[in-house]
């Protein structure tokens, strides 16, 4: 078997002795789409930082391609949740994206032609190259998360990990994103942490339902192409209600269906 | 109106505001984007702790209030990264430990008449020349630390979980930038008064964030602003006989407001 591109085993971990994550195992083949669901405070997040070995793990390991998260080697694309925080400081899209190649400027710690033009690059990937001059704070929600999606891009990563990236966008700008993730999964792996049921069954591979412990859910080609349906068929508003009542009539299986 | 220009004591107090400046430019939109004016604020009160000592042990003032203020920039450094949760309490205490040190040493100090005043709240008449090339110096120092450093600070400034990632050592950037603070502090407390001039980190960084698009565009502009309120602060403290820092961040407050008012809402 292929090494898993990331491997979980045995992880438990705590804040302040409250226990976030007991004897959490799970492994992310390469290529593959994982979501990271459940409740708020169920330990999504914080298993997310330990993958990415922000966060250590107090007995049980995480591996990245084989090697430890602070091994070097492996590049982890990270796309933090779009909270607004800092949308006051002043600074360009073309800037965020530079960030993803901070560590390779030159010897005066400058970033020259080629770095730039690798970072409008990523910009045109994720089709924001028109507003590479603009202040983050012009752009709208999704926007600003397409700009940080570029950014991890830009650092060429062996593998993309995405915390809520579409939590405070507004529909279709939650489809565009993960039509984006779906197309750059085609040469990498993804792992992205949500609550949107609706855009995870529709796009994602796998889920790992994270409640102190995990379990894993298969999502096949079949009900992701439905979903998707489902998801194109809305405009501007598709809720959880809605997404459930789909789930519960039985799904028609077209003939495209059979070929997706 | 202009004979203050004829002054030597003017001419000194206004070199040095210039000076000061630059450095407050520079630093002040860093701090201000890391959150970091509480914590200044614990680093200029505790700095009068070192004031304080320098009177009572009978050496120098600008001695003892770089090592106060060095030593707080470490202290508070070290409580952000270890004690996050709590660290504003514990930097208010740092605070006011600081102050009630400087308070207590100079009460002790015997037959002690200095304007104790002066530190707080600044003097027009406090600069020596010397003072100018510490100043100078510190400038430059600062200037080439923001401009080898740019790219890390804004990496910082605006996504330090990014910053980390991409092996920008965060904690130590941090600890410089306080470093930085607290030089500032020391620098700036003879004219401005050590209670008054962190209100002048961030007002003039508060003001440029709204009219400009990069961390560099933000330095310039508050450098500018700053010149403008502290000469103008200098010249109302001569022709009125005013506290230097109250004229400065009085009028920086007038200066702040106009320019809200001109443009509520960030660059868009």
């Amino acid at each position: 078997m292929n090494q898993p591109a990331v491997e979980v085993r045995h992880v438990t971990f705590s804040y302040d002795g409250e226990s976030v994550l007991e004897n959490v195992s799970l492994r992310v083949e390469m290529g593959d789409f994982l979501a990271i669901i459940g409740p708020n405070g169920g330990g999504k997040s914080t298993l997310l930082k330990l993958m990415m070995g922000i966060l250590k793990p107090h007995s049980g390991d995480v591996l990245l391609f084989g090697k430890h998260p602070d091994e070097n080697g492996t590049i982890i694309g990270y796309v933090p949740q779009e909270t607004g925080h800092n949308l006051d400081f002043p600074i360009t899209a073309l800037d965020v994206v530079l960030m993803g190649v901070l560590h390779k400027r030159n010897r005066i710690r400058r970033f020259d032609d080629t770095l730039r033009e690798k970072a409008r690059h990523a910009l045109e990937k994720v089709r924001m190259d028109h507003a590479s001059g603009r202040r983050i704070a012009e752009l709208s929600g999704g926007e600003r998360q397409r700009v940080l999606i570029a950014r991890a891009l830009c650092s060429d990563p062996d593998i993309l990990m995405l915390d809520e990236p579409t939590a405070s966008i507004d529909f279709n700008g939650q489809r565009e994103i993960f039509d984006l993730l779906e197309e750059l999964n085609k040469t990498m792996t993804i792992v992205v942490v949500s609550h949107d049921m609706s855009m995870v069954m529709g796009y994602a591979k796998h889920a790992a339902y994270i409640n102190r412990s995990a379990v894993m859910h298969t999502i096949d080609s079949h009900t992701r192409y439905q979903i998707k349906q489902q998801l194109q068929g809305h405009e501007g508003h598709y809720c959880g209600a809605e997404f459930w009542q789909d789930m519960g009539k039985r799904i028609e299986c077209t003939e495209e269906c059979k070929h997706a | 109106m202009l004979e203050a220009l004829q002054m030597p004591f003017f001419q000194h107090a206004l070199v040095a505001g210039m000076l000061i400046a630059v450095a407050l430019g520079l630093i002040g939109p860093l701090t201000m984007a890391n959150r970091m004016t509480f914590m200044s604020g614990g680093i200029a009160h505790a700095t009068y702790g070192g004031v304080g000592a320098a009177i009572f042990f009978g050496f120098s003032v600008l001695l003892g209030a770089t090592l106060a203020a060095l030593v707080a920039a470490a202290v508070i450094s070290f409580i952000a990264f270890r004690y996050a949760h709590r660290a504003d309490t514990a930097i208010g205490i740092v605070w006011a430990i600081g102050m009630a040190i400087g308070v207590i040493l100079s009460d002790l100090t015997p037959g002690y008449n200095v304007d104790l005043m002066s530190f707080l709240f600044g003097s027009i008449l406090a600069v020596g020349a010397e003072d100018l090339w510490y100043m100078a110096l510190f400038d430059l120092t600062a200037l080439s630390l923001v401009w080898y450093f740019y790219y890390d600070f804004m990496a910082l400034s605006f996504d330090p979980v990014f910053a980390k990632l991409q092996g920008v050592k965060t904690q130590a950037l941090h600890l410089l930038l306080l470093g930085l603070v607290a030089v500032t502090v020391v620098l700036a407390m003879r004219l401005v008064g050590l209670i008054m001039l962190i209100a002048l980190l961030t007002m003039p960084s508060f003001s440029s964030e709204r009219y400009v698009r990069s961390l560099g565009g933000m330095m310039l502009f508050s450098i500018l602003l700053s010149m403008i309120y502290i000469v103008a602060g200098l010249f109302l403290a001569y022709w009125y006989d005013l506290s230097s820092g109250p004229s400065v961040i009085l009028v920086a407050a007038f200066g702040t407001i106009v320019l809200f008012m001109m443009k509520r809402k960030v660059a868009r």
